[in-house]
């Protein structure tokens, strides 16, 4: 069943050159107790597409299109019931655990804030959830854990508090914003082990965005790759990472050290994301793309549905399956 | 035999723990060397202005009598040389003594006594407005940001901070008196008015502390204008403060997070917002207060008000020298007292810095 469907979501933000969009016409839908993994270069509207959905985007920034939660259209709803709907039913973590969580607040202020609001729960039942909930993250000592600040906790322990704030209101859907990608690996494991079994023992929701593809093999379901703010493909976690069908996804692949083989110049994809603003015409990864022909420059991609868990947008629809193996 | 570990006083601890108390010793070991740092300055100053304290305090027939002169400088301890004199005064300051006024010829901490309290209740009142106003109007304009409210809040603390307190003054009198009739007039009550018994010296206060509203009242009057007309500035420039601290604030993902919780905007604004803002804010505020001082000297002359600014001017017109060091001394212990303050309250708001002690 669905949970979230995006339909057509269109961001535009405010550049010091202009508008400029940073996401274009992009639809995609999570189900309920699905994993979903955003990935793409930086600049690809990963964010920018996960902000528009819990209405956070920055200063200026506008979405256009819809955004049904819940079979509930959310985007024009209002700041209220905007706010109704954030921190309780569709939940956010963020980057970087070191600038997330407040540096003067208390962890148990942070912790049932948002719960004594949503849920109007009296004090000590919101701090016996919240000691539930840093147990839950495997938070040790969560009784003097409640009473410390941020600052006394190293970066894995913060992410692991910050999962703890985005789940105490118990939230349909979590988006996680590369919530390992300040972390070290070691570190990171043990982050992607808790959200897997959140997923199970709360029948969570999780759109994680990530450039780590390692990432994306270990915990998703389903996986969506973007460039410059469309979808390029997407598909079932295995099948897209073991058949790629769109050049951008081949070539993601083969830069990866793992995949690549021994002995061999690890490939790379030439030139450099394009820049908010700056997207090229018709397929915007064109002038990178090593299987260009003239019509790509022009037209727009359409869909290729390739199964049917599995679509692509690339217009020459050429290739069959390339091995990167 | 096993030793007993017992807990005694560490002396060592006091000056190098971490904890509030060691750090409020250091902090008040550190004023007192500042306030001797202080007296050294402000005596040195006065000796090298060019001038001469006898012919400005004695008058023209006596000035020409060298008997009376001898007199006059043997009575301040003036035919002394200047070392001697100020080891003398240090002598008698640390008994409390700041000497005999050379124009009023009272004692100085008497006459400190009678004016410090005047100029207090002008200055809190300017301070507590200017930080209320200040930190609210600020908000508004950051959260309003480019829009209406925002722009005319920063026009109004531009003016505010780029009028001189002088003009200010002579302006608001000149309207708020003679053109509209609202403000009752100069001084701190109705000319001939008994004062409240001495309390606090403050009028508002210590009438109150004597059940006579009327009379708190009417000092509450008097003290509107001139301490409106202080916290101009003052206000003008935390409100500048504010709005930068706040927007700077805003941009941190702390905010982000708290706005993803779905809290309302008030309560991001005041829980998550304004108290890390409110660190920088105190930092201008302490600045804030001692520019008020300052101006205290000029609005206390177009309101005759008879406070420490109308006695520093008449100190230093006379060359009162004991005159002058007492308001130097009154004047650095509130700014170390504020400066403490300060750095008290940022522990407070921070922990962080409670821990790094």
């Amino acid at each position: 069943m669905t949970l979230l469907r995006v339909a057509d979501l269109t961001v535009t933000l405010a550049t010091s050159a202009g508008d400029a969009e940073a996401v274009r016409n992009l639809s995609f839908e999570i189900d309920h107790g699905e994993i979903l993994g955003i990935a793409g270069e930086s600049g690809s509207g990963k964010t920018m597409t996960a902000l528009s959905i819990i209405g956070l985007l920055p200063y200026k920034g506008k979405a256009t299109g819809s955004i049904y939660f819940d079979g509930r259209e959310i985007l024009t709803s209002s700041k209220k019931e905007y706010r109704d709907i954030r921190g309780k039913d569709i939940a956010m973590i963020f980057q970087d655990p070191m600038t997330s969580l407040h540096p003067m607040l208390t962890i148990e202020t942070q912790l049932t804030e948002h719960l004594r609001h949503h849920r109007k729960v009296s004090k000590g039942s919101a701090r016996q959830s919240a000691l539930e909930l840093l147990d839950t993250v495997k938070i040790p000592d969560p009784a003097s854990a409640l009473k410390a600040h941020a600052g006394q906790f190293s970066g894995g322990m913060r992410q692991r508090i910050a999962i703890a704030m985005a789940l105490a209101c118990d939230p349909k859907l979590l988006i996680a914003d590369e919530p390992t990608t300040a972390l070290d690996v070691t570190v990171q494991a043990g982050i992607l082990k808790l959200l897997r079994q959140l997923r199970s023992e709360r029948d969570l929701s999780i759109m994680i965005i990530t450039h780590d593809l390692g990432v994306l093999s270990s915990l998703t379901d389903r996986i969506m790759i973007m460039y410059a703010g469309s979808e390029a493909e997407s598909g079932t976690a295995p099948d897209l990472l073991l058949h790629p069908r769109h050049p951008y996804t081949q070539g993601l692949i083969s830069a990866l050290p793992g995949v690549a083989r021994q002995g061999k110049v690890l490939t790379t994809i030439g030139g450099s994301p394009p820049e908010l603003g700056n997207f090229p015409t018709g397929c915007a990864f064109h002038e990178r793309c090593s299987y260009a022909q003239t019509s790509c420059s022009l037209e727009v991609p359409s869909v290729l549905q390739v199964s049917d868990n599995h679509r692509m947008f690339c217009p020459i629809n050429p290739l069959a399956e390339k091995s990167v193996k | 035999m096993e030793p007993v570990p017992v807990r005694t006083f560490s002396l060592r601890k006091m000056f190098t723990g971490t904890g509030f108390f060691p750090f409020i010793v250091r902090r008040l070991l550190t004023a007192v060397l500042l306030i001797l740092g202080i007296t050294f300055i402000a005596f040195s100053v006065t000796q090298l202005v060019p001038g001469d304290p006898v012919a400005a305090n004695l008058g023209q027939s006596a000035y020409s009598d060298p008997e009376i002169v001898a007199a006059f400088e043997k009575e301040f301890g003036l035919d002394q040389p200047v070392p001697i004199q100020y080891i003398t005064y240090l002598g008698k300051l640390v008994q409390g003594d700041l000497g005999v006024s050379l124009s009023s010829k009272r004692p100085v901490a008497e006459d400190l006594r009678e004016y410090f309290p005047a100029t207090l209740e002008i200055a809190m009142f300017a301070v507590f407005v200017a930080l209320v106003l200040g930190i609210l109007l600020g908000t508004i304009s950051a959260m309003t940001r480019d829009r209406l409210p925002d722009q005319i809040i920063r026009v109004f603390s531009l003016t505010g901070v780029s009028m001189p307190v002088f003009w200010t003054a002579i302006t608001a009198f000149y309207i708020f008196f003679f053109v509209l009739g609202w403000a009752p007039g100069t001084g701190r009550l109705e000319p001939g008015a008994e004062p409240p018994p001495t309390v606090t010296g403050l009028f508002t206060i210590d009438a109150l502390l004597n059940g006579d509203l009327s009379t708190s009242k009417e000092a509450l009057s008097y003290l509107l204008l001139p301490a409106l007309v202080l916290a101009v500035y003052a206000l003008g420039v935390i409100t500048r403060f504010t709005r930068a601290s706040v927007l700077e604030i805003l941009g941190n993902d702390y905010v982000r997070t708290a706005r993803s919780k779905g809290l309302s905007e008030f309560t991001v604004i005041r829980r998550h917002v304004l108290r890390p803002a409110l660190l920088s804010i105190i930092t201008i505020a302490g600045v804030a207060f001692a520019s008020l001082l300052a101006g205290s000297v000029l609005v206390e002359n177009v309101f005759s008000w008879p406070g420490l600014g109308q006695y520093a001017y008449r100190s230093a017109v006379g060359l009162d020298l004991p005159g002058i060091m007492g308001v130097s001394m009154v004047v650095a212990t509130v700014f170390i007292l504020m400066n403490l303050l300060v750095d008290v309250l940022y522990r407070v708001i921070d922990p962080q810095m409670r821990d790094a002690g």
